[in-house]
């Protein structure tokens, strides 16, 4: 009875997740990005959750919605701030800010203790196994196409390369921005940081969904 | 030594449960009242709770509990209460000729205020908690009285609406200095660079002056006018007044002459409402810097 009582309802989880439109698995680089978010720790000081607080909702913005995260694994939720939430973080500064905050956080906010990340510019990555990483996540159930996973090496380099032939990649991925992020040549760590900050957050618009109340 | 009373085993009060290991035997008392009607009590309250609240998974969703409690609603209940509690002076703030604002004294106080919160809460990561930028990096100091597109309050209102070469508003301000490495020998930079740097101060070779003017005059004095003072329609920078975006030095004028600089700013109009807005561009007008 006990044991039915704490299992059953797992089977239902997937309706405690709303449909909201717009919610995609990440692009290859953001993928990336967040593997090296998820390797430096910065969970340990960021969460990524909005809670559904006034407070909080001025401060970030809207409540962040399970939908949001459904293609993180792990999911990066969590109440511990020593910095503040990143859940939508995406747009709110430019790209240089993210490379001097990075390279320096005390140069930008002075009474941040976050540390120095700038050796991750120094760090080149040219994307060898992301065919294998998304395919790893669509074994956990992330809906990668075949087309994406053909073509995730691509995707992950054109990113960054806004002269280049981007134009599946933003087919597969709305809302994908290409860009140098971190204003070098090459595609270094940091590229793919800032391109996974960059769009967190920003899938869901707003202006044109309401999220049901009684959820 | 004291005499210690003698323990006699007594016989039991309660039966035991008739377990018996090694000769130890286990009483069987009976739980303390007080606990087990607190633990009634609990189960009581677990299946009144998962009735009152969102408790049981049903197929599609679960069940709403008969008080209807719900985060989101009640989020949306306490932003609503605290927006009616200034939707007033909100739209006020919004309608208002943006020169007015600060003529009204309530509502220039109140404008003030809001400003600075929000100032803190989107701005300060860029312009410094205290509005005096970052030094350097290319974030402008708010407090002084050189501005890029403009100080006046509708100048400083457009410029938070929309941004700086952002790629999110069409209506962002946006201008381009090229990056002269690929125009001018580096010869004729170094001239320039020393040029502009007389215009302010020291050059740091006065001989490369007078090469510098001509070089100055034919690449740019279209931006930043003739005599060095910048236009702010689109936002070439003022050179002569020995205020500096990225640093006044040879080395780092160098740099920005041949590599040119891209500095970006968020369009607000998304996040902010027109009343935060006016807000917080009253509190940077009024920063000491506001024309």
């Amino acid at each position: 009875m006990g044991g039915i009582v704490q299992i059953a309802p797992l089977f239902w989880l997937e309706n405690t997740i709303e449909d909201v439109e717009g919610v995609r698995p990440y692009s290859p680089l953001e993928l990336a990005g967040r593997d090296i978010y998820i390797r430096e720790g910065c969970y340990v000081c960021h969460s990524q959750m909005i809670r559904p607080m006034r407070d909080e909702v001025e401060r970030y913005g809207h409540y962040s919605l399970a939908a949001e995260s459904k293609y993180d694994h792990p999911f990066q939720w969590g109440s511990k701030r020593t910095g503040p939430d990143l859940a939508r973080v995406g747009g709110r500064y430019s790209d240089s800010w993210h490379v001097d905050h990075l390279r320096d956080p005390q140069s930008v906010v002075p009474e941040s203790v976050m540390p120095k990340y700038g050796f991750l510019e120094n760090r080149l990555i040219d994307g060898e196994y992301i065919q294998d990483l998304l395919e790893t996540h669509r074994m956990i159930g992330v809906p990668y196409t075949d087309d994406m996973i053909t073509n995730a090496r691509a995707d992950f380099t054109v990113q960054v390369d806004p002269d280049g032939d981007w134009d599946g990649l933003v087919e597969r991925y709305p809302g994908a921005q290409v860009r140098n992020f971190d204003g070098q040549p090459g595609i270094s760590e940091t590229d793919a940081l800032i391109a996974y900050l960059q769009m967190l957050g920003t899938l869901v618009d707003f202006s044109t969904f309401t999220p049901d109340a009684s959820r | 030594m004291a005499k210690q009373p003698q323990k006699t085993p007594k016989k039991p009060e309660v039966d035991t449960t008739g377990h018996s290991w090694d000769g130890i035997e286990e009483y069987n008392n009976p739980l303390p009242r007080w606990w087990l009607w607190t633990f009634y009590a609990t189960i009581l309250w677990a299946v009144l709770y998962s009735v009152a609240y969102p408790a049981w998974p049903g197929i599609k969703a679960a069940t709403p509990g008969l008080l209807g409690w719900s985060t989101r609603a009640n989020v949306q209940t306490e932003i609503d209460a605290a927006e009616a509690a200034n939707a007033q002076i909100n739209a006020q703030l919004a309608s208002v000729e943006l020169t007015a604002i600060a003529d009204d004294a309530e509502l220039r106080g109140y404008a003030t205020s809001a400003g600075a919160a929000v100032f803190r809460t989107w701005c300060a990561q860029c312009h410094g908690s205290g509005a005096a930028g970052v030094a350097a990096s290319g974030y402008p100091n708010l407090l002084d009285d050189d501005w890029l597109w403009g100080g006046d309050i509708e100048a400083i209102h457009t410029t938070i609406s929309h941004g700086i070469r952002n790629e999110d508003d069409p209506d962002a301000r946006w201008s381009q200095m090229p990056a002269f490495g690929d125009i001018l020998a580096a010869e004729e930079i170094d001239q320039v660079v020393n040029y502009v740097m007389s215009l302010s101060g020291t050059p740091q070779d006065a001989s490369m002056v007078e090469a510098g003017a001509t070089v100055f005059a034919d690449n740019c004095a279209s931006c930043h006018m003739d005599d060095g003072t910048g236009d702010r329609a689109q936002g070439a920078p003022n050179l002569s007044d020995a205020i500096w975006l990225y640093g006044g030095n040879h080395e780092t004028l160098t740099q920005t002459v041949t590599y040119s600089r891209f500095g970006v700013m968020p369009a607000w109009t998304n996040r902010l409402s027109e009343a935060e807005i006016r807000a917080v561009a009253t509190y940077v007008h009024q920063l000491g810097g506001g024309e």
